[in-house]
């Protein structure tokens, strides 16, 4: 081979080993906000970075419940080069630091004292082995019920404050000719309505010792039976073309007025921002039914990886600043839908729902009440939050199975989940 | 009355490996074929063979989130033999896999025969059939989803003519939702069955045909139990080629119906994928995609067997 044609495929070569690693003073960030409210929401993040001189590398991989970012996330971290920062939470964020992976936020932990900035509860999920290896970015609520309120008042309804009343407000809406409950039939969602059920419908120390505990006696015992039937009885409110659909679809029939209620995150709220609706106004937010005094909580929260380019460390750190700054913290939530990570920030640009959503965090945080979603990846690790899914998902499709047989299942489900 | 003709005594040394020479290139020219092949020899024999061995031993070891070699033994085979999900799959492989390449098989044929008949624009119909091919199974999956589905799709078209009792919901029943990945599946496949079969019935030989004519046997007589027969190389290339197709499909279960509702549409891929990688489970996926190889070796084993065995003979 002549020396041109050499030298231009070792260029060549070069170029294309390059491409997908960080350059320097740069960030390579992987998450999953990818639909319309929660892309922009992201975008502030970017432009802060910017704005401050670092590069930010995009690396969104859509898929509802973050499945399809972990995947991607785990065959990134085994070939050796994994991403700045991940979008990882909950218990998972001990797995990855357990490998050894993560990299040491305490110089900015320190530096902003968050010791005394975060909740005792936020934190301890921030930490491994006493270090701050993630910083948290937002709170989410998971036990919201969303409404349309024209369509309430055409079925002449009020906003239901317990499961029964739900049940009764839903066939009212179904003979005004709407959909009762919008919901995508997807294993996720089916879970997050399950667990928003049981807390209404039980109370926040079954879910406690249920879901987070995984008590073999809780799991398949009368409780759950009842809370089973009670999740079996909410398929009557949705309509028939549900399995398959997106979280933002169904939020979206309630935002045209097609369905009346939806029971999900407050990440939906992002849609109806993003939609230009108010709420109070254009659309009523309430706890879930029956789970006004407590709070499922799902942080999410960026992780950074151990990183030898000093230059790419000092991006990072620059980023788990940021993150937790008033300004960024004000603009994301305002975005997406969820309150601050920090208490102490001024609420009064936050609509009526992060308002209440704050003091409710507040107060379950002092007086009880205060569980991790299951749902979310916050109680259990993923093969047992993936084995109780599969029972969920099971149960509520299969037609025939009686509530019995599927407690038992979640209690194999809990004990047969892992070596 | 050939065997009384005398054997003629040629001069003619037959050629190939008989005809050594022994200049250096002659003895390059014998090897060169090999020198060029061995590259991607050693290297599928790496990343397949070895790849398989490996996760052999994964299936061994408690792995979660990444490999690891604290071996269990067979434990992950039973955690997995008593894993409920795991069989609605095996089974759903069973019914899909069985079901694919019977129709396929069907259809591509009786496809190709009507083709073969010396019809106009035989080359157009011959390309729309064979369409569907080109498309990646998550077009045909996510296209296939909204025409079944009963509130867009083709339920709400007929119950918009004025039929209002008719029903086509099979992909929200639990039920019946394997059977629309066969729907979707065929309609991508069956094309390729048929220019496969055309390209056989093109290579009969017309004299053979002609015969069973003079003998007063029917068109169809003479297509099922004169040219079928003849086609058994073309239904083994169809098969193994189909066989791969629904082992392999993965994207269509994502893209049709996620999994399907609940996990009705679950399939051995989408299990091992959804344990190995989402659930941080790398030891029981390994044990599945295990047992998804012997699975399939044990029934394409021996038709390759068999196949061969009296190619040789027949």
């Amino acid at each position: 081979m002549s020396t041109f044609k050499k030298t231009t495929l070792a260029l060549a070569l070069a170029g294309a080993t390059l491409a997908t690693t960080a350059q320097a003073n740069e960030v390579e960030v992987l998450h999953w906000w990818t639909s319309g409210g929660e892309a922009r929401a992201a975008n502030v993040l970017k432009e802060l970075m910017e704005a401050e001189g670092y590069g930010w590398q995009d690396f969104a991989v859509a898929g509802g419940g973050g499945e399809t970012a972990m995947t991607v996330l785990k065959s990134r971290a085994m070939s050796g080069n994994p991403p700045s920062a991940a979008q990882i939470k909950g218990p998972e964020i001990q797995e990855w630091g357990e490998l050894g992976l993560l990299g040491n936020l305490n110089g900015v932990a320190e530096a902003e004292g968050w010791d005394e900035l975060l909740p005792e509860v936020v934190a301890d999920i921030m930490r491994h082995d006493g270090q701050y290896v993630a910083v948290p970015v937002n709170v989410h609520r998971v036990n919201w019920l969303w409404a349309n309120p024209e369509v309430l008042e055409a079925a002449g309804v009020e906003m239901p404050t317990t499961l029964d009343e739900l049940f009764e407000a839903g066939e009212a809406i179904r003979e005004a000719g709407f959909v009762p409950l919008a919901h995508g039939g997807q294993a996720w969602q089916d879970a997050t309505v399950f667990e928003s059920v049981l807390l209404g419908g039980q109370g926040s120390e079954f879910y406690q010792q249920a879901l987070v505990e995984l008590d073999p006696e809780a799991l398949g015992g009368e409780q759950m039976i009842d809370a089973l039937e009670d999740f079996k009885r909410t398929r009557e409110l949705m309509d028939e073309g549900m399995p398959g659909r997106d979280w933002n679809v169904a939020t979206a029939m309630v935002i045209q007025g097609v369905a009346g209620f939806q029971l999900m995150g407050d990440w939906a709220k992002g849609e109806f921002t993003a939609a230009g609706l108010t709420a109070g106004e254009d659309y009523l937010c309430a706890a879930a039914p029956g789970t006004q005094d407590a709070f499922t909580f799902n942080i999410d929260s960026l992780a950074m990886f151990r990183v030898s380019d000093d230059e790419e460390r000092e991006a990072q750190q620059a980023l788990a600043r940021l993150v937790l700054e008033p300004t960024f913290q004000e603009a994301f939530n305002l975005a997406k839908g969820s309150i601050p990570a920090r208490p102490d920030l001024d609420m009064s640009e936050f609509d009526s729902c992060a308002q209440q959503s704050l003091a409710d965090f507040q107060r379950t945080a002092e007086e009880g009440g205060l569980v991790p979603s299951m749902a979310h990846g916050m109680a259990v690790r993923a093969d047992i939050q993936g084995a109780i899914f599969d029972v969920v998902t099971n149960y509520f499709n299969d037609a025939d199975m009686p509530a019995e047989e599927a407690a038992e299942r979640m209690v194999s489900a809990a004990e047969a989940a892992s070596f | 009355m050939r065997d009384s003709l005398p054997m003629k005594n040629t001069s003619a040394t037959p050629l190939g490996p008989a005809a050594k020479r022994s200049t250096p290139s002659g003895g390059l020219q014998a090897w060169l074929p090999r020198l060029v092949l061995a590259p991607s020899v050693a290297i599928s024999l790496f990343f397949v063979y070895g790849f398989m061995l490996w996760t052999f031993v994964l299936s061994l070891t408690s792995s979660r989130m990444l490999p690891s070699y604290d071996f269990v033994g067979f434990g992950q085979y039973a955690r997995l033999m008593a894993n409920e999900r795991w069989w609605v799959a095996s089974t759903n492989l069973m019914i899909f896999g069985v079901l694919f390449v019977v129709i396929c098989l069907a259809i591509g044929a009786l496809l190709a025969i009507l083709l073969d008949q010396k019809i106009r624009q035989e080359g157009a119909l011959r390309t729309i059939y064979l369409y569907p091919m080109a498309l990646s199974f998550i077009v045909t999956g996510v296209v296939w989803k909204w025409l079944l589905n009963p509130q867009l799709g083709i339920q709400a078209m007929v119950q918009g003519w004025g039929f209002e009792s008719f029903r086509f919901d099979w992909i929200v029943d639990p039920d019946m939702a394997i059977y629309t990945l066969v729907i979707a599946a065929v309609w991508q496949a069956s094309g390729f069955v048929m220019a496969l079969f055309l390209a056989g019935l093109r290579g009969i030989d017309d004299s053979i045909i002609k015969a069973a004519q003079l003998d007063g046997a029917s068109l169809p007589r003479i297509y099922l139990r004169v040219v079928m027969p003849c086609l058994r190389p073309v239904v083994f290339s169809a098969v193994m080629i189909l066989a791969h197709i629904a082992i392999k499909s993965f994207d269509l279960v994502v893209a049709l119906t996620g999994g399907g509702p609940g996990y009705a549409t679950d399939l051995p891929a989408t299990f091992m994928y959804a344990h190995a990688f989402t659930r941080a489970q790398i030891g029981l996926g390994s044990a599945s995609a295990m047992l998804m190889l012997g699975g399939v070796l044990a029934i394409l084993i021996p038709y390759l067997y068999s196949e061969l065995r009296s190619r040789k003979h027949g």
